[in-house]
């Protein structure tokens, strides 16, 4: 669905077959586990039993003289780091947090929290050896919920940590509240007062994880002349050797990160775990170290996203939201750092709210620093605000999109931060979803039941640099730096053969390391195709440019009289001289040498994304179990490069929405144990859970982009967890406020209302 | 070090022999014994299919099969799929039908819709979606994969 009228584009909005395809379905691609070296050794890294523990002394001697074994490392072996805080792209810590993360100083702060690092000559030797290490702890309570942690009488994680307070101040006690922000605007109260209806609930929802296929792994090489090699499965090669240049105390022209292709992130693959403790262990035994994760170190060890308790009171006067009172509190896991403000910031944003208040904490608990996970934090804050609109639009017999859309923000509505939007598609996604065959079909049957819900995420722009190198045939090199995990070196290549008029497949784009193109930002952020693509935009008028002067120069005329059209140059005057694209690529010997377009942004207007979900359930009552039976996303995307892969992530984001919904938990013991840390047990959705997830892309081109992209990726996540809990409510007439509403939850919640 | 036993079996369709640990996965001696890295680790447990092989025709989790077992019998991974540079069917459907994101899960997708193609050629939505439940896909939502290997299904070669 076209809302905008749309330039004649050739290339942009096929749908071609990406250039690492065929590596993928043939297994050649090698991942970053795949990657075999020369006197390559294997390590293993020892992890605490306990989820809060005072570390009293560590005894390696054992574990040092068994056989096979290398080198062992501890906290100690890192250099002291000072407090700076280090923003990796979606989510920020200090890089004494990381380094005491990577592997525990004083405490242990969750189970799993790495202790020590052995390398041996294999890997059954290095695990056998990390049981050899003495470790003696004091043991703690551990604190493993928001609720929990907030109480003025709770065990500290660190007891030198205080409230930082809206005022900018530090609160006077030590607590396990990192930080509490507040946005306020207009007259809550006063709104209240005045309201046609007021709904005011509790929510809470629970740890998940992005669940990504490929583990963890880390590969270093550290040489004896002080340089670093790594090879690694990383959204961000940059944000990895920035990363280990503050953690290891090195140059970061000294450190060179290969990305080896991802098997998924979805912002769980930004922070460094096993990368310096290889290093590390590389540098004690002077051959190159691989660390690899296996399935329970990942849910215990790196980085979930947040659990959290939300209360919220929304008001309606005549059809329009006139209030949001809304108090988010959500785990940061071992230190500083949850996504609680990118929630508080997004989950008003598709409406017009005239009186606010947002409260926002950020709360320490024994569980594993959270990572950001797909639109971090507003899936959990849409669970709450998209609920209590739900049943405002249904206490005033409103249609729930008909409700939104009169609600809607539009460009020059301001967000609560007092930011104005742009030009948005909030309005034109609604009408999609009510124009949708889905919505416009009736549910029909006992126990079934249809729920809306909308979602806003900001996408992020940041920088990006490529190089394209032009070859004498007519062909293109594309040099980036952008981890593909999606599809990214087809929407790259495909929006610079846009930009010069050639065809897609003259265009062979390659993801290389950090001393072979200057800094790119993550892949993340809903960023590469928006931000790398306005890099390769750059990079193609630089050639266009260059390629106009070599044309007059071999014209002897002006650059004016030249002009760049359609992959081919003309002269403005003389009908006889044109060339095209390729013939000229074939003179760059007499026209000044090799040809190179260079492109670096920071993209500055990444385009806000706005999705509305339509879900139809089945609720057993007798099992529990919620079927999905039909699921329809409208999303604006500004411009789809590549529609399949716009599709896949639309797709792709609202499964991992509906698992977070129905079924997905870390699942605690009282002593802070996960109890289902594998597959089996955190159970993700199979193709057999699922139904076809319809799309429906809209496009209200992005002005601050030449194409009019927008991120796509991270959206999709946001609306499932309200849209299928509507939907329930729906379906049994009971409102669900805790995830996930699992069989479990379901059998128990309906009987206990009987 | 664990004594190693010499074991002789066929993959891909060659004749091959390798030395292993008792306590060594099928999916170890692939990955790092015999160099077959396209058969991924996802949990080591059994529980996301991506180490999928085919063993004597059968879908196997290689990470759940020691290698000894591989004795006498015929392997297939994901290298051995394609017949040349030919790709096959499904691995050309799921290019043209984007059924990969990240693509770790992919070769194990393709090697157990192979097996489910190869003897249940005219397969629909509902036993692919079956079929398939073994296998994770963190990335996609299943939707392309499962309309990539239906089209695989409809292709000459496959139901012939
Ligand atoms: S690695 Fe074998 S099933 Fe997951
Ligand atoms: S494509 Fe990434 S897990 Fe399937």
């Amino acid at each position: 669905m076209t809302t905008t009228e749309k330039p004649d584009y050739k290339v942009i909005g096929t749908r071609p077959i990406r250039p690492d395809g065929v590596e993928k379905v043939t297994g050649k691609a090698l991942y970053g586990a795949d990657i075999h070296l020369p006197d390559l050794v294997q390590g293993a890294v020892l992890r605490s039993p306990h989820a809060h523990a005072r570390i009293l002394s560590i005894d390696t001697s054992a574990a040092e003289a068994m056989p096979g074994v290398l080198a062992v490392v501890t906290h100690s072996d890192l250099p002291v780091v000072a407090d700076k805080v280090l923003d990796m792209g979606e989510g920020a810590s200090t890089a004494s947090d990381m380094s005491k993360n990577v592997l525990a100083a004083d405490k242990a702060l969750y189970r799993g929290h790495a202790i020590a690092g052995v390398a041996a000559t294999n890997v059954h030797d290095a695990l056998t050896a990390i049981e050899a290490i003495k470790v003696e702890y004091e043991v703690l309570t551990p604190v493993l919920n928001v609720q929990d942690a907030m109480r003025d009488d709770a065990p500290l994680l660190d007891e030198s940590r205080h409230t930082r307070t809206p005022s900018g101040e530090e609160s006077e006690d030590a607590s396990n509240v990192a930080a509490h922000n507040r946005f306020e605007g207009g007259d809550v109260e006063a709104a209240y007062a005045e309201a046609d209806v007021v709904v005011e609930r509790e929510f809470d929802t629970k740890m998940v994880h992005q669940g990504y296929i490929e583990p963890h792994n880390g590969t270093a090489n550290w040489n004896s002349d002080g340089t670093l090699t790594v090879w690694t499965s990383t959204q961000g090669a940059f944000a990895v050797r920035g990363a280990l240049a503050e953690l290891l105390q090195l140059p970061v022209s000294r450190i060179r990160v290969i990305p080896m292709e991802i098997g998924g992130g979805f912002g769980g693959k930004i922070g460094v775990y096993l990368e310096p403790v290889a290093a590390l262990l590389s540098r004690k035994c002077g051959r190159p170290v691989q660390l690899t994760m296996d399935r329970t170190d990942v849910f215990q060890a790196t980085g979930p996203t947040s659990g959290g308790h939300m209360k919220g009171k929304l008001a309606v006067k005549d059809g329009k939201i006139t209030a949001a009172e809304v108090s988010l509190a959500f785990e940061a896991g071992a230190f500083p750092g949850s996504p609680v403000m990118a929630g508080a910031m997004c989950m008003l944003s598709p409406y017009e709210v005239e009186n606010f208040k947002v409260d926002a904490y950020d709360v320490v608990v024994n569980k594993p620093k959270v990572a950001a996970y797909r639109a971090p934090g507003a899936p959990n804050a849409s669970f709450c605000v998209e609920q209590l609109i739900d049943e405002l639009a249904r206490e005033t017999g409103a249609d729930p999109l008909q409700f939104r859309l009169s609600n809607s923000a539009r460009e020059g509505t301001r967000m609560i931060t007092g930011v104005a939007h742009p030009r948005i598609g909030q309005e034109e996604t609604v009408q999609a979803a009510q124009a949708s065959d889905h919505y416009n079909s009736p549910i029909e049957g006992p126990n079934r039941g249809r729920g809306v819900a909308g979602g806003f995420w900001f996408n992020a722009g940041m920088q990006s640099s490529v190089v394209a190198s032009v070859n004498p045939d007519g062909t293109v090199n594309l040099i980036e730096g952008s981890t593909d995990i999606g599809g990214t070196r087809a929407s790259l290549a495909m929006q610079l053969a846009e930009t010069l008029g050639i065809e897609y497949d003259s265009v062979r784009p390659t993801v290389v390391d950090t001393d072979s193109v200057g800094h790119n930002d993550v892949t993340g952020g809903s960023r590469t195709a928006y931000a790398s693509g306005q890099a390769v935009y750059e990079a193609g008028l630089d050639i266009q440019q260059q390629m106009v002067a070599r044309a007059a120069q071999l014209w002897e005329c002006e650059a004016e009289d030249v002009e760049y059209a359609d992959g081919a140059l003309r002269h403005t005057s003389d009908s006889e001289k044109t060339m095209t694209f390729a013939e000229l690529a074939g003179k760059q010997m007499e026209t000044g040498g090799p040809l190179q377009g260079r492109g670096s942004v920071v993209a500055r207007s990444p385009g806000a994304a706005f999705g509305v979900h339509v879900v139809d359930v089945e609720v057993d009552p007798d099992t529990g179990k919620v079927d999905i039976l039909r699921y329809t996303i409208a999303q604006d995307v500004g411009t789809a490069v590549h529609p399949a892969y716009v599709e896949g992530q639309m797709q792709g984001g609202v499964v991992q929405g509906i698992g977070w919904a129905l079924n997905e938990e870390y699942y605690y013991g009282e002593d802070g144990r996960m109890e289902n840390a594998s597959f089996l047990d955190y159970r993700m959705p199979t193709s057999l859970d699922l139904p076809m997830i319809d799309t429906i892309i809209v496009e209200v081109p992005n002005p601050g982009h030449p194409f009019g992209v927008r991120g796509v990726g991270e959206v999709p996540i946001v609306p499932p967890l309200a849209a299928i809990a509507n939907a329930v409510h729906d379906a049994t007439g009971h409102r669900f406020t805790e995830l996930p509403i699992s069989p479990r939850r379901v059998v128990e919640e309906l009987h206990n209302l009987q | 070090m664990p004594r190693r036993t010499h074991i002789q079996t066929t993959l891909n369709g060659e004749e091959i022999d390798f030395l292993c640990e008792p306590r060594q996965s099928l999916l170890e001696v692939l990955r790092d014994e015999l160099g077959l890295t396209g058969t991924k680790e996802g949990c080591n447990n059994g529980n996301c299919g991506a180490c999928s092989v085919l063993m004597d025709g059968r879908v196997v989790n290689s990470c759940c099969v020691l290698g000894v077992e591989a004795e006498g019998s015929e392997v297939v991974t994901i290298e051995g799929v394609a017949e040349g540079d030919t790709l096959h069917p499904l691995q050309q459907c799921f290019l043209e039908e984007a059924a990969l994101q990240c693509g770790v899960c992919t070769p194990g997708f393709i090697v157990a819709a192979k097996a489910l193609l190869d003897s249940e050629p005219d397969a629909d939505e509902a036993r692919v979606r079956h079929w398939l439940a073994g296998n994770l896909c963190r990335c996609t939502g299943y939707d392309k994969i499962v309309r990539a290997v239906l089209k695989a299904s409809e292709m000459e070669e496959v139901s012939a």
